[in-house]
């Protein structure tokens, strides 16, 4: 059975159709890439997936759980999380500390047992450290070290990014949803996170969707790929297929044809 | 230290929604019960309700007044402007000085017409110079901070107006002087009503329509409408945003300057701290009208004024309550508790740039 | 196409592209001084010269009032002969007699507005509206020397105003330690009560009279010494302590322990005997800086960290007062189980649990600024609620609940305020340590992160109900020991005591010490609730200052005065990109100017 499932997934922003009736499934290890044209509800997709939208119609079954109607953190504590096109990190808050809160679903010491400093609540919290290191050390030294102590907002733009992913993965998610991974990298970083992401499924077994504009991280990495436009599937299937489609074509090129005019 | 089990994740209790329906179904059943209970008894005639029903009128104009000031504020800068009570009481303040001086004066009486003129125009300017002041000292060089920065600011430059005040002007209660012209009641269609009410309610209504033409009609008020919508769109096209804010703060406070006038004939007394209160219902008005919606904030003040006019004998007095009058400002604090919490976003709803995307 | 422009076939050198910061602006200083003038009307005008002017800070020579009226000038002096900040990578300008001048417009501008004040005042009876214009004022205004005594006056005003601007010329420590002596020989000053006290507790009575004049204010020798001593300690000590930490850092763990260890003892020794040394009458005033220290260490947790504004913390602390007096007091009215405080306690946590989840869940999914007004507006219901005749039965209306015991450990009985310190000062240790472990804990990270964006808090696993009504119940339970030592403390409870402008107080005292800041709200609570508890003539304008203060915080040090490290990032956030900015900007500049002298620049490509 397919880990992520969606069926008939409508959503509505004032009359607007965001996405329209889509269907769409992720298979357990797979790397999926959702493209599309600037609005065809990529990112809206992942909104609806993640809990911060609802949905007007359609079901999200993810392991055999329905995810509408459920709040953000407990479709995280399901097992998705995901990163945000404009990276959204706590940047107040120290790098090991930002991942930390990531793990938060995953630990339930309470109030009480902070205070009285329980055995359970001190393992606790080393676990929480450890588990967070453990996903900064993924990415190499960069995030490890001198750094964890830092502030967020020190680190530069692909750091950012590297954070982000980190902090989704110490939700202990089966799922990583990556909005836009390498947006605003240069082209080496964007080679080194493509390899990244694939070491993601290889080594830690995670199931990926990303939505991406880069058409080589794309090609990269993909098992399949999903094009949406107007909110609607318009074609499935493996890079080479996709990229050959027709359809595809004239959404990229014929649209932006005539916009140019 | 497992992950949780899925299955106690989706089928737990919603405790918030628990909590905020067994709310729902409590308020009822008391507003209901009192209010059938007190009816029934037959304990306050016809015309009794009448008059509360006529006070509240008056009373809720002028929070209404007051209340366009909040609507506007949040409407354009997206912040809770606490001292708009002090702004309000500001113009009542300076008001009551030269109403003391026209009485000595013999025009308070031998003028009536002129002498409330004259302080209603005092009493305006003096509101509108205090909004714009604390505007331009205490809130533009905060307008890029989270909200809650100006938020703290407006708490800290209302306890300094009033203290100020209190200051400058003694710490002792003022009371207005008596004007013979509006003491009596007539007879308005069969219905007898106080004078005061009367002139209060006709001016609520002559203010708030000035205002409302001036925001629909005038380029200024359109300025203002747009630069509640997008600031930056509307600076593109370009309107002065400065001016716009400035303008808002300025008919704000003209507002409630009128208020402290007409709620001074009303309640006749003014002390440093009489700004407290009617600031905090209008701005429950203000919310429940829906905030930045300027019929609402009307609509929300009138309908704020009956309430805690009429509820608390209306519900209070059925339940048994002694000296339910005691109570009258425990209903619009709960009032006000009961919007945020079933319908924040008013009765006509928001009108508000920051929240879409 | 547009043109392009030609390219100059001799580029122009340009040798030194280093900028120059800007200079002290004079039309600032007009300006500054313009406000400083009204300031210094509005303090003459509404009392505060005259109520300060009844005590002494130098016996017969200079008074709180003068001190009030010339530190205006003196300090937007100071400020109007500051340099507008240098960026990085710009020069600063040199200082010099534009400083002074600077200052001296300030003075000069006070000076004449203060004398026209005074002229019109003179000239005009305003007291029927302004009722503080008394010929008293006037009088202390032109220092009993009538017309003539406008000169003083004026040369008062810029003679501070050049101080100010002088202060500026000062080397950075000797600036320090200027205002460091300033402000000790002021405190000093004003806290007779204490000082005298202390050396009467230290048995060293006899150094009293050396300092003091016996009528208020130190004398001449006392304020030389005081101004010397605190002028040493900053000059010498001060500039050390940075040092210190350096050096206390690279010790090894065992070091580092014992010096911990012997801090604390030499601590808990300070604290133990402070009561002892300074009797009742400042206890009680200890006493209430305790609890009100008690309930902005709860507050800083749901505000500071969860961020959630509280307006109506008040409510907690009455619930804590009241749970207390109906459980403990003979006198309660409807049941009296007369129970020892001990006994009580686990109640008053358990009802301030339930006061939290009940002013909490409702307030959940509100915004940020609803929230204030809500939780105000529960905290003004729960005290009319408490006044009502309708509850009378329960709370005892306006005349409140009497005779509740006072507070016992088997045969120790707290009975004096002196006794009483211990126990809130062992319960602000207890909330200091939740505040810290908790601080530093899942449920810490995720109040913060729920402050800092709700929404990916709540994408990366947190569960934003729980934890924000885990922040209200652990505020509330703190808040409610503070209630409860009130309650046994003052021994009867009343309405009135449980006002909004208790809630405003602790709100102020965790602002101005700093948001999520332990040592900076225990500074803050001492000034803030202790100075006007000694000096009677300051509670009469406690809230006006609050409210000036509130308002400066957030204008010009939002993050407070001793500031977690967590605010300044947030609030200067943008401040840090700006100068990065600029510093680029700088750098491309140079690299272009370079470019132009067939310099390329060879620099290696960041990795």
């Amino acid at each position: 059975m397919a880990l992520l499932e969606v069926r008939g997934l409508s959503k509505d922003f004032g009359g607007l159709r965001a996405i329209d009736h889509l269907d769409f499934h992720v298979e357990e290890g797979e790397i999926v890439s959702v493209i599309g044209p600037n609005g065809a509800g990529k990112t809206t997709l992942f909104n609806l997936i993640t809990g911060l939208f609802q949905p007007d119609e359609g079901e999200i079954i993810f392991d055999g759980h329905n995810l509408v109607g459920l709040r953000p953190d407990q479709i995280t504590r399901l097992g998705v999380a995901r990163t945000f096109q404009t990276v959204r990190l706590f940047f107040n808050m120290t790098i090991l500390e930002n991942v930390m809160v990531g793990l938060h679903g995953r630990t339930r010491s309470g109030i009480l047992d902070t205070i009285l400093s329980l055995p359970r609540q001190r393992e606790e919290e080393e676990f929480i450290r450890q588990q967070a290191i453990e996903a900064l050390s993924f990415f190499g030294k960069r995030l490890v070290g001198f750094r964890l102590n830092q502030p967020a907002f020190v680190l530069s733009y692909a750091n950012r990014r590297r954070l982000e992913i980190a902090r989704a993965m110490a939700t202990g998610a089966k799922l990583l949803l990556l909005d836009e991974p390498t947006a605003g990298m240069n082209p080496r970083e964007t080679l080194e996170l493509t390899e990244l992401i694939g070491r993601l499924r290889d080594e830690k077994g995670y199931t990926i969707v990303l939505i991406e504009h880069d058409m080589r991280v794309v090609k990269g990495v993909s098992d399949r790929v999903v094009v949406l436009d107007y909110g609607r599937k318009i074609a499935e299937g493996d890079y080479e297929e996709v990229a050959h489609n027709e359809r595809v074509l004239e959404a990229y090129l014929g649209r932006k044809a005539v916009r140019s005019a | 230290m497992q992950r949780a089990l899925p299955q106690q994740i989706s089928d737990r209790f919603n405790f918030a929604a628990g909590v905020i329906w067994a709310l729902r179904v409590i308020v009822a059943a008391i507003v209901v019960w009192g209010a059938v209970s007190t009816l029934t008894s037959g304990f306050y005639s016809a015309s009794q309700w009448r008059d509360l029903f006529i006070f509240g009128l008056a009373q809720g104009g002028v929070y209404a007044l007051i209340a366009l000031g909040y609507t506007m504020v949040y409407g354009i800068l997206g912040f809770i402007n606490f001292a708009h009570g002090e702004v309000f009481m500001s113009g009542m303040m300076i008001g009551y000085f030269v109403a003391d001086y026209l009485n000595e004066a013999g025009m308070w009486n031998g003028n009536p017409v002129l002498a409330l003129l004259i302080v209603l125009v005092v009493s305006m300017l003096t509101s509108t110079g205090v909004a714009v002041l604390v505007e331009r000292i205490a809130y533009r060089p905060l307008r890029e901070s989270p909200r809650i920065v100006p938020l703290i600011t407006s708490i800290g430059a209302s306890f300094f107006i009033q203290y100020a005040f209190r200051g400058l002007f003694g710490a002792g209660v003022k009371s207005y002087p008596r004007m013979e012209a509006l003491q009596g009641a007539i007879t308005v269609l069969g219905v007898r009503i106080l004078k005061v009410h009367v002139l209060v309610i006709v001016a609520v209504f002559i203010m708030m329509g000035l205002l409302y033409w001036f925001v629909e009609k005038t380029r200024m008020g359109k300025a203002i409408r747009a630069v509640a919508e997008d600031k930056e769109i509307a600076a593109l096209m370009g309107v002065d945003i400065d001016r716009a804010i400035v303008m808002t703060f300025a008919i704000g406070g003209m507002m409630a300057g009128a208020a402290g006038l007409l709620y001074a004939l009303v309640f006749n007394q003014v002390f440093f701290f009489s700004g407290f209160l009617p600031g905090i219902k209008a701005f429950t008005a203000a919310v429940l009208g829906g905030i930045g919606n300027i019929v609402g904030a009307m609509l929300g003040g009138i309908v704020l004024g009956i309430v805690e006019s009429v509820g608390p004998i209306l519900i209070l007095s059925g339940l048994g309550i002694p000296a339910p009058h005691q109570l009258k400002d425990v209903v619009a604090f709960t009032v006000l508790v009961l919007v945020l919490i079933f319908r924040p976003k008013g009765l006509l709803g928001e009108r508000l740039a920051e929240e879409r995307d | 196409m547009a043109e392009i422009a030609p390219v100059p076939e001799k580029a122009p050198v340009i040798e030194d592209v280093r900028l120059k910061a800007p200079e002290v602006s004079l039309e600032r200083a007009a300006k500054l001084g313009g406000v400083a003038g009204i300031v210094a009307v509005f303090v003459s005008a509404n009392g505060m010269v005259q109520a300060f002017a009844e005590r002494d800070i130098i016996s017969g020579v200079l008074s709180m009032g003068y001190t009030l009226l010339f530190l205006v000038p003196l300090i937007m002096a100071y400020l109007a002969a500051r340099e507008p900040p240098v960026l990085e990578g710009f020069e600063a300008p040199e200082k010099g007699p534009r400083n002074v001048l600077a200052g001296l417009i300030v003075g000069a501008l006070t000076g004449l507005i203060m004398a026209i004040f005074v002229l019109v005042a003179s000239a005009v009876d305003m007291r029927r509206v302004f009722i503080n214009i008394s010929p008293q004022l006037l009088e202390l205004l032109t220092f009993g020397q009538g017309m003539g005594g406008l000169v003083f006056l004026v040369g008062g005003c810029l003679l501070t105003g050049a101080v100010g601007g002088l202060m500026q010329l000062a080397e950075g420590r000797w600036r320090r330690a200027l205002w460091g002596a300033l402000a000790w020989t002021l405190l000093i000053g004003l806290l007779e009560v204490i000082v005298a006290q202390l050396f009467r507790g230290l048995g060293l009575g006899f150094l009293s009279p050396l300092f003091y004049a016996g009528t208020g204010g130190l004398t001449p020798l006392g304020t030389a010494v005081v101004f010397v001593l605190a002028f040493l300690y900053y000059w010498s000590v001060v500039p050390k302590v940075d040092m210190w930490q350096r050096r206390y850092a690279h010790m090894p763990a065992e070091r580092q322990r014992s010096v911990r260890l012997s801090l604390t003892v030499a601590a808990v020794l300070l604290v133990a005997i402070l009561p002892q040394v300074l009797g009742p009458f400042v206890s009680e005033v200890l006493d209430l800086v305790g609890i009100f220290l008690l309930m902005g260490l709860g507050l800083n947790i749901v505000v500071g960290f969860a961020g959630l504004l509280d307006l109506g913390y008040v409510a907690f602390f009455a619930v804590g007062a009241y749970t207390t007096a109906i459980l403990t007091s003979p006198a309660s009215p409807r049941w009296s189980p007369e129970m020892s405080f001990w006994a009580a306690l686990p109640f008053v946590i358990l009802a301030a649990a339930l006061a939290g989840i009940i002013v909490g869940t409702p307030v959940l999914r509100m915004r940020g600024d609803y929230l204030a007004i809500v939780t105000l507006g529960f905290g003004e219901i729960a005290r009319l609620l408490l006044l009502s005749d309708w509850l009378r039965p329960v709370f005892g209306g306006a005349q409140g609940i009497l005779k509740i015991p006072t507070l016992s450990i088997g045969p120790i009985v707290f009975r004096t305020p002196v006794d009483m310190f211990y126990p809130i000062v062992g319960f602000c240790l207890v909330a200091a340590y939740i505040s810290w472990k908790l601080k530093n804990s899942r449920i810490g990270r995720a109040w913060m992160a729920m402050r800092e964006d709700e929404q990916v808090a709540e994408a990366m696993g947190v569960d934003i109900v729980e934890i924000k009504l885990k922040a209200f119940i652990v505020g509330a339970v703190i808040a409610s020991f503070g209630g409860a030592l009130f309650a046994t403390k003052i021994g009867s409870v009343f309405p009135h005591s449980f006002s909004l402008l208790v809630s405003i107080t602790v709100l102020v005292l965790i602002i101005v010490g700093g948001l999520g800041n332990i040592p900076g709200v225990v500074v803050g609570t001492l000034a803030l609730v202790g100075l006007p508890e000694l000096l009677r003539e300051f509670q009469e304008y406690r809230l006006l200052a609050y409210g000036v203060l509130l308002i400066l915080m957030m204008l010009y040090r939002p993050e407070g005065l001793l500031p977690s490290k967590q605010w300044v990032r947030e609030l200067h956030e943008e401040e840090l990109m700006q100068d990065a900015w600029l510093k680029m900007e700088e750098d491309r500049r140079r690299a272009q100017a370079q470019a132009a002298q067939g310099d390329l620049p060879a620099r290696p490509e960041e990795a």
